[in-house]
């Protein structure tokens, strides 16, 4: 985390695939938000 | 309900009254200080802090909550979800209340009232974000003014007026939500200006998406919670669909809500990560962003989906209230609590009690002019002569 980075492109490269992983992870968590937050929908 | 007169003699002097009459009487003082004196008298502000309460709370908090009124006619209107029809007048009358006393507001900060036009007629600042955002909300005021006529023309009896302002829903609804995408992340623009003063935790690149996002949590959030106040204030003023359908919206919006919620989480997340701040987290400051992220955006997005799942309408209503506390928060975050950061104490702006004043008597003229409104006006309840007409 508190990597030294001496160029721009270091830096791109870091963020943006620590951003890449954190999307990847969030789109798999908002599916399975939406069959916890949908589960009982039938039941209505 | 609706067409019933009631007679009977009502006292004035309740502890409401009394505590209103006292709030809008120190807000007269101060109004008078504030435009006699200037700012110095009555503000705490000053060359490191241009702006204080009046902009961080009456103008972001309150153009964040009145998001109530797009996000409702938006999912009526433009969504189809007419079950939530009863919702829009409300939803609408608290947005327009809440623009017009943003604007009231804006006037105790800027002064000299009678240039508040100048901007549109005498120079076209184009390139400025706050001209954008002041067109926004001089334009979406006048939107939410003729989608809120219909209710007054009925009351005045006015029919045809009333006719040509009900056909205009749709393409008002389309200009609104036009309007709100444009201002409400204009708002969030303008801290772009300030990246060495914005504390990082903060600041983003993607601040306008931030505000953007978290205003239509706002306005879902604000429609429950004041449904909620409505329901207890005025449950002799609503008719048959609203107390049989408000639990419904309730479930609606706050399964909206939710998901809302989990997405902002996580575009938030990726702010952090997209400046590298991480190291940042465990600092007094971090602790604080950790507090908002986790207390008032996870927490109230986990306990809406439970109470969406179990069906407790107490525990969504109850989450409502504190999301709207978590955008109150957010807002005063970001120009008040983590502008600045950087300075020493000694610098650091802390609002005049002066200024608490006027944002506490711009609340109760808000919640005023809504409770005179709402025991007039068909605001809770069809009228009579158009009930069950299509809009």
């Amino acid at each position: 985390m508190n990597e030294t980075f001496y160029t721009l492109h270091h830096f791109l490269l870091h963020t943006e695939s620590v951003t890449y992983l954190i999307m990847l992870l969030s789109l798999l968590g908002l599916f399975g938000f939406w069959f916890f937050l949908t589960a009982r929908d039938d039941d209505q | 309900m609706s067409g019933e007169i009631i007679t009977g003699k009502k006292t004035v002097m309740t502890p409401f009254n009394v505590i209103a009459g006292m709030v809008v009487l120190m807000g007269l003082i101060i109004t008078a200080i504030r435009f006699t004196k200037g700012l110095g008298a009555a503000t705490n502000l000053s060359d490191y802090n241009p702006w204080g309460i009046w902009i961080g709370f009456d103008l972001l908090v309150g153009v964040a909550l009145a998001a109530g009124g797009y996000v409702t006619s938006a999912a009526v209107y433009i969504f189809g979800m007419k079950k939530y029809h009863f919702a829009v007048r409300p939803a609408v009358l608290t947005g327009f209340l809440g623009y017009l006393f943003v604007v009231v507001a804006l006037h105790y900060d800027l002064g000299r009232p009678w240039r508040l036009a100048y901007p549109f007629i005498v120079g076209w600042g184009t390139t400025s974000l706050l001209f954008e955002v002041g067109l926004c909300v001089a334009l979406y005021l006048t939107v939410l003014f003729l989608e809120f006529s219909p209710a007054p023309l009925e009351w005045l009896g006015f029919k045809k007026t009333r006719y040509l302002a009900v056909r205009l829903t749709m393409v008002l609804t389309i200009f609104g939500v036009v309007l709100s995408t444009l201002h409400q992340s204009s708002l969030g623009a303008l801290f772009l200006i300030a990246p060495s003063k914005l504390h990082p935790l903060w600041y983003s690149p993607y601040l306008p998406v931030f505000f953007f996002v978290s205003s239509i949590i706002a306005g879902l959030s604000m429609v429950m919670f004041e449904g909620m106040l409505s329901h207890r204030a005025f449950h002799d003023k609503m008719d048959e669909e609203h107390l049989s359908e408000s639990d419904s919206l309730t479930l609606g919006f706050g399964k909206a809500a939710s998901l809302v919620l989990a997405g902002y989480f996580t575009i938030k997340i990726i702010g952090v990560a997209a400046g590298n701040h991480w190291n940042l987290l465990t600092t007094p400051y971090g602790i604080w962003f950790l507090v908002e992220m986790i207390g008032f955006i996870a927490l109230p997005c986990f306990l809406y989906a439970v109470g969406v799942r179990d069906k407790n309408l107490m525990l969504i209503r109850f989450t409502a209230a504190w999301t709207v506390l978590g955008i109150v928060i957010n807002r005063l975050n970001i120009s008040v609590i983590a502008f600045n950061w950087h300075l020493p104490a000694s610098d650091r702006y802390f609002p005049h009690w002066m200024e608490i004043g006027i944002s506490v008597f711009i609340v109760m003229l808000i919640i005023l002019f809504y409770r005179f409104i709402v025991t007039r006006m068909p605001i809770l309840y069809e009228h009579p002569d158009y009930k069950g007409e299509e809009q």
